[in-house]
């Protein structure tokens, strides 16, 4: 089981930066398709999705991180063991 | 001595007490949702109100974007007032949120519309709902955290499961008040400027107030008054949360093994379903209502059925199964309420006077006197008692000013400019008993599912953090997930759906905004399996 959340941290850590890639890439396409009436409401939409997915993709290549250097091997079962 | 009889008045205490602690929290944490949810659905009326009237559309995406913007200000509220909750307790910090809320709620009631104060309308409007978000961000980590430092080791899933049952009893309270006061005062009535409309918001003043008297009687949690004894609270909780390695780490995991799957299993079953059969189905607007009421009446019970048993099985295979079940269902559910409400599957009653043509009525256009627009409304009745009420609106334009005193057949095609080639059609549905049935059954599914996984969640997250810097900890995943992943559901379905419209297929794939609920809730499925333990922790006084 450790070594499959180890190789599965691997495929976090390259999701994240390519769900990134793709919504860049689809928020380029869709502000180039959109009129001149539609374009500004396009761009506000693309805006709001990358601000808020950018800061959750990296946390999800932090969890891939943890997870590809074993840190999820062993949850803590005492608040001890997080400790300060 | 201690004798058999004090052990049992001690135990009935201990139980009388943790029910008190519980319906304080809960009618607390049930308001807020309340007053969280009437915007949204409110959100038609809200954008005539408080937006220019030729806006149209824009002022209705307006509108959704500051609905929104409550759910996505949640994370920020989790952590001022988690940081709060950490530090000077979760009595008083939770009280301040229900303040907050209540008052914000309140306000909104009492901005005039953009016909009376302009643009500083929607900007106030604004503001205090990024108020709502901020508050409803500090609630319901302290009332989870609150009920669960009162539960008895064992039975924690149960106790926390009451506090679950309100943001869906909210939603079914903002529901019925809302078509309450609309059935009593008509439409017009309530969609007035100083109409019906605000009394929603005006009414979460009282209930407010009986609350805050409720939760002022209410003493500070056991492990937060122990802690504080020993001088053991942390000094600054934001970094002993997101600073500290270890904690960091299982926020994370909270997130993207539990959390973000359960915001979208949630939104999906109670939000997107909704839109679904109102915009999507066209089922009419207090249909769609009452099909969501009693769906929502028949699942909460599940909330503590679910709550309860993982107690007994632990809390992660019931939250997984519960995404699982969504994962391979939503489609097959979204393509029913598609067939059990299309007009090809059922049989037009033709010769019973039900099937009725209106008169075509002429309308002129308020502004432009060259524009008119001529109305017809079709009655088709079926015999499963549905009826598809068609409301055809057809646009001429004419080289001069329209004149209403002449039937409109009659005008002269001569002097017509413009006639619309294809005419606006409204559908809108009332469904027969049967259908209405099988559309309940469908939804009630839906939130079972919710009940599978947001029901363990709140024990889930309480057992993962120590108490000193519980609050602050549970509550930012929580919010991303249910906030943001969750909030998100009905905007980006929609985008989604969007992006499969093309000149051939002008109507997309109505079943394609399913794909982000459902890779969500894949990703954090194969997480959770992967990454979470099934183990509860006995001991969260730690």
């Amino acid at each position: 089981m450790n070594t499959l959340k180890k190789l599965l941290g691997f495929v976090w850590m390259l999701l994240a930066p390519a769900i990134i890639c793709f919504l860049v890439y689809e928020a380029n396409a869709k502000i180039a398709a959109a009129t001149a009436a539609t374009k500004s409401n396009v761009i506000l939409q693309w805006a709001i999705i990358l601000i808020i997915f950018t800061p959750i993709c990296i946390g999800l290549f932090l969890f891939g991180k943890y997870a590809a250097t074993n840190e999820y091997a062993h949850l803590p079962t005492s608040s001890k063991e997080i400790g300060d | 001595m201690i004798t058999g009889k004090t052990i049992a008045m001690n135990s009935e205490k201990k139980q009388s007490n943790i029910a008190f602690v519980i319906g304080a929290s809960s009618v607390g944490t049930l308001i807020e949702w309340y007053d969280f949810y009437i915007f949204g659905m409110l959100a038609t009326i809200l954008s005539k109100q408080f937006f220019p009237e030729e806006a149209g559309t824009a002022a209705l995406l307006s509108t959704l974007a500051i609905f929104a913007a409550g759910f996505i200000v949640r994370p920020f509220g989790a952590l001022v007032f988690g940081r709060l909750g950490d530090l000077i307790g979760r009595k008083h910090t939770f009280l301040l949120t229900l303040v907050i809320m209540g008052g914000s709620t309140f306000a909104i009631g009492l901005v005039p519309g953009f016909k009376t104060i302009g643009w500083a309308a929607p900007i106030i409007v604004l503001i205090l709902r990024l108020l709502q978000g901020l508050a409803l961000g500090g609630e319901y980590g302290g009332a989870a955290t609150y009920v669960a430092e009162h539960a008895p080791a064992g039975q924690r899933g149960f106790w926390t499961s009451w506090i679950q049952t309100t943001a869906t009893l909210g939603l079914f309270l903002a529901l019925g008040v809302i078509i309450l006061i609309r059935s009593g005062q008509g439409v017009e009535k309530f969609s007035a400027e100083w109409g019906g409309w605000r009394y929603p918001f005006w009414i979460s003043i009282i209930l407010v107030g009986v609350s805050v008297l409720i939760r002022m009687r209410m003493s500070e949690s056991p492990m937060f008054t122990k802690l504080k004894s020993e001088g053991k609270t942390s000094a600054n909780p934001l970094k002993e949360s997101f600073g500290n390695k270890a904690n960091f780490k299982m926020v994370l995991l909270s997130l993207f093994g539990a959390v973000m799957g359960q915001g979208v299993v949630w939104y999906t079953g109670q939000f997107y379903a909704q839109s679904f059969i109102e915009t999507v189905c066209k089922i009419d607007f207090v249909q769609s209502r009452n099909i969501m009421l009693v769906a929502i009446l028949m699942a909460t019970p599940c909330f503590v059925l679910f709550g309860w048993l993982s107690d007994k099985l632990g809390r992660k295979w019931i939250m997984l199964l519960g995404m699982l079940l969504a994962i391979c269902t939503y489609r097959p559910i979204y393509k029913e309420f598609l067939d059990i409400t299309a007009a090809k599957n059922r049989t037009q009653i033709v010769d019973k006077g039900l099937t009725a043509a209106g008169p075509k009525v002429p309308l002129l256009d308020a502004k432009d006197k060259h524009k008119m627009y001529v109305k017809q409304v079709i009655d088709t009745a079926y015999t499963d008692g549905s009826v598809f009420k068609y409301t055809i609106t057809d646009t001429l334009i004419g080289f001069n000013e329209l004149q209403l005193d002449s039937a409109i057949d009659l005008i002269n095609p001569t002097l017509i400019k413009y006639h619309a080639t294809k005419p606006n059609v409204l559908v809108e549905k009332t469904m027969g008993k049967s259908a209405t049935w099988n559309l309940i059954w469908l939804v009630f599914i839906q939130i079972v599912y919710v009940t599978m996984v947001y029901g363990p969640v709140a024990a889930f997250l309480v057992e993962m953090f120590p108490t000193k810097i519980r609050y602050t900890s549970m509550s930012l995943p929580y919010h991303i997930g249910n906030g943001v992943f969750g909030g998100l559901v009905p905007f980006l379905g929609t985008l989604i759906v969007e992006f499969t419209k093309s000149p051939e297929k002008p109507a997309g794939d109505a079943l394609a905004g399913l794909w982000y609920p459902i890779g969500v809730a894949f990703v954090c499925l194969i997480i959770g399996v992967v990454y979470l333990s099934n183990k509860i922790d006995e001991n969260v006084m730690d």
